[in-house]
């Protein structure tokens, strides 16, 4: 299976990444040697073994709904680089 | 010896005796930083004022005889992706200059509450990716046995501080080895906890299910110290364990007799540095002569662990990395015209290239029509690696193997090829896809640079493998070579290694 620029380019786009057509072209290459050599696992029988999405037995852990100090908001806004009327600022989405 | 060269256990007995104060042990450890540290680039951020204002407080309550608990007055680095209220925390990345974190990680808050002097933040690969700590956006941290070599990574900078007695101990984090890589590469201790073990509540999260919070420091002994104060149950961490707190020196001093270990032929084979080998075979050898009981194993699904880690790493780190848009935190690009442009070009100017690889290699194994084929692929075989694992602890309690199967490499060896870096992880990847415990230790020196041998445990088995680790300190000094002070230690170890003590 090989990966085109043009895949790397919509990969970019979904990751929101820029890349110059010299980065695409690497990219492309070191993806493709990358996956090559990962296309090992396909020796691997995996039919009928479940995925481990993480080793731990526990699942949700709930706790009591009891309300707490929270951070306060000057503190929450202090690393944005716009904040108006004790909110972050983003750029328009809709006009 | 100078005092920035002692362990934190030789240290916490002098304070007990009175003949040494906190203060005595951070003049000696900020004149090793104004030696060294140009050189050697190991810290990101240094606190010293604060540090020093601590010391003083420290040496009260010692001389008092109220010390806050084995730390107090000791002076430690923390990695730079552990926040700590009001100071800077970057990840070495420039996505993150000057993002001020409003809280402290609970692992930071802990060795804070039990008088911990905390030094600065070390240098580090890009948000903890690399095996080498090239990645830094800032400077390469250096190796303090050969500076034109790395340090190993991605916890570089904490290895590299406390070989050269910039630091008594440090924090670093493991996702598929930045603290035995850099340990072994530094010849330092350093443990990689059970997964759930330690709160990673205010870490930087890189990969999820492999991240771990754990000690680096100049033996054992030290690494059971720094883990018992740092280990426990979290309410703020999800994936926190429940459990009682255990005092991790507990069986240091215990026999092997009795005590099997294996020894996975696959941890042997092609790629392995003669040295290396021949290194971790006299340890081997060692143990045996100890009263352990060596036994050969196999794991055969070995040779899939790289691509089953790189897949799922690189499809978590994807997802957690997503947050850095530049409206919250973090810096952003000029121009707030349009939201997915502003996003794109924050993003752009604010990763640097191996980041980028990672999430660009996650992002596509999560797309739609790859995710089956690689993302689901690889947790399957993560199964069958956890699987493996969990039978061969059946018969033995520990598995012995490199940490890495080579020396430490030269700046710039591999940073222009991807795979040849990530080969650096083949021996320690394995550990992380299982959520086992593991720890590296210095088993002796190849052309003046040291090799680590890697101690496998069981969930859960710090005490073990600390044990193992501990009792083959006992007769070996490898781990007592220092690379910068008298000198006298390295000259030693160059004409060989001093095997008996």
């Amino acid at each position: 299976m090989r990966v085109s620029e043009e895949e790397v380019r919509r990969v970019a786009e979904l990751a929101r990444l820029a890349f110059s057509e010299a980065e695409l072209r690497q990219l492309a290459g070191e993806f493709n040697r990358i996956l090559e050599a990962f296309a090992k696992l396909n020796e691997v029988d995996t039919t009928g073994v479940p995925p481990t999405a993480h080793v731990l037995k526990v699942k949700n852990r709930f706790r009591a709904d009891q309300i707490r100090p929270s951070l306060p908001r000057p503190e929450a806004l202090r690393n944005a680089n716009a904040v108006k009327d004790g909110s972050f600022v983003a750029p328009l989405v809709m006009e | 010896m100078e005092l920035c060269d002692l362990t934190l256990h030789e240290i916490k007995d002098l304070f007990a005796q009175k003949e040494v104060l906190p203060s005595m042990v951070m003049a000696s450890v900020v004149k090793r930083i104004g030696e060294v540290e140009e050189k050697l680039g190991a810290y990101l951020a240094l606190d010293l004022e604060a540090a020093l204002a601590a010391a003083r407080a420290a040496d009260d309550r010692i001389k008092a005889g109220r010390a806050l608990g084995v730390l107090d007055g000791i002076p430690v680095a923390i990695k730079d992706n552990l926040c700590q209220a009001g100071r800077e925390t970057t990840c070495a990345s420039r996505i993150l200059q000057g993002f001020v974190p409003p809280y402290t990680a609970t692992v930071v808050q802990k060795l804070l509450d039990q008088g911990a002097l905390i030094l600065g933040r070390t240098n580090m690969d890009e948000f903890a990716m690399g095996s080498s700590t090239e990645n830094s956006a800032f400077k390469p941290a250096k190796n303090p046995w050969d500076p034109e070599r790395v340090p190993g990574g991605s916890s570089g900078g904490s290895a590299a501080a406390v070989a050269a007695g910039e630091a008594i101990a440090a924090l670093g984090s493991d996702t598929g080895g930045s603290i035995r890589q850099p340990a072994a590469f530094c010849g330092v201790t350093g443990l990689k906890p059970t997964y759930g073990l330690v709160s990673r509540y205010g870490l930087v999260a890189f990969a999820s299910s492999f991240d771990q919070i754990g000690p680096l420091a100049k033996d054992a002994e030290d690494c059971a110290l720094m883990l018992s104060a740092v280990a426990g149950f979290d309410p703020l961490d999800s994936t926190s364990v429940r459990g009682t707190p255990v005092d991790y020196t507990q069986e240091l001093d215990r026999e092997l007799t009795g005590r099997t270990i294996g020894l996975p032929r696959e941890y042997f084979g092609e790629g392995l540095d003669p040295e290396v080998r021949r290194l971790v075979m006299a340890a081997v050898a060692q143990l045996e002569d100890l009263g352990a009981r060596v036994v050969e194993i196999s794991l055969k699904m070995t040779e899939y662990a790289l691509p089953v880690y790189y897949l799922i790493s690189s499809a978590e780190a994807s997802s957690n990395l997503g947050r850095y848009d530049g409206i919250r935190y973090g810096r952003a690009a000029a121009g707030r015209e349009d939201l997915a442009a502003y996003y794109t070009r924050t993003r752009a100017e604010g990763f640097g290239p191996e980041v980028k690889r990672r999430i660009m290699l996650g992002t596509y194994a999560l797309s739609a029509g790859y995710y089956e084929a690689y993302y689901q692929k690889a947790q399957q075989v993560r199964t069958l690696i956890c699987r493996e694992f969990a039978e061969a602890f059946r018969v033995v309690d520990a598995i012995v193997t490199p940490t890495s199967p080579t020396l430490p490499f030269r700046l710039g060896e591999r940073l222009t090829d991807p795979l040849a870096m990530y080969m650096s992880d083949v021996c320690t990847v394995p550990v992380n896809i299982a959520g086992l415990s593991a720890l590296s230790i210095p088993c002796g020196f190849a052309r003046g640079l040291p090799v680590g041998l890697q101690i496998i445990g069981r969930p859960f088995a710090e005490t073990t493998i600390l044990n193992i680790a501990h009792q083959y300190q006992k007769v070996t000094g490898h781990h007592r070579a220092r690379p910068c002070g008298t000198g006298h230690d390295r000259a030693e170890q160059e004409g060989g290694s001093p095997d008996e003590v």
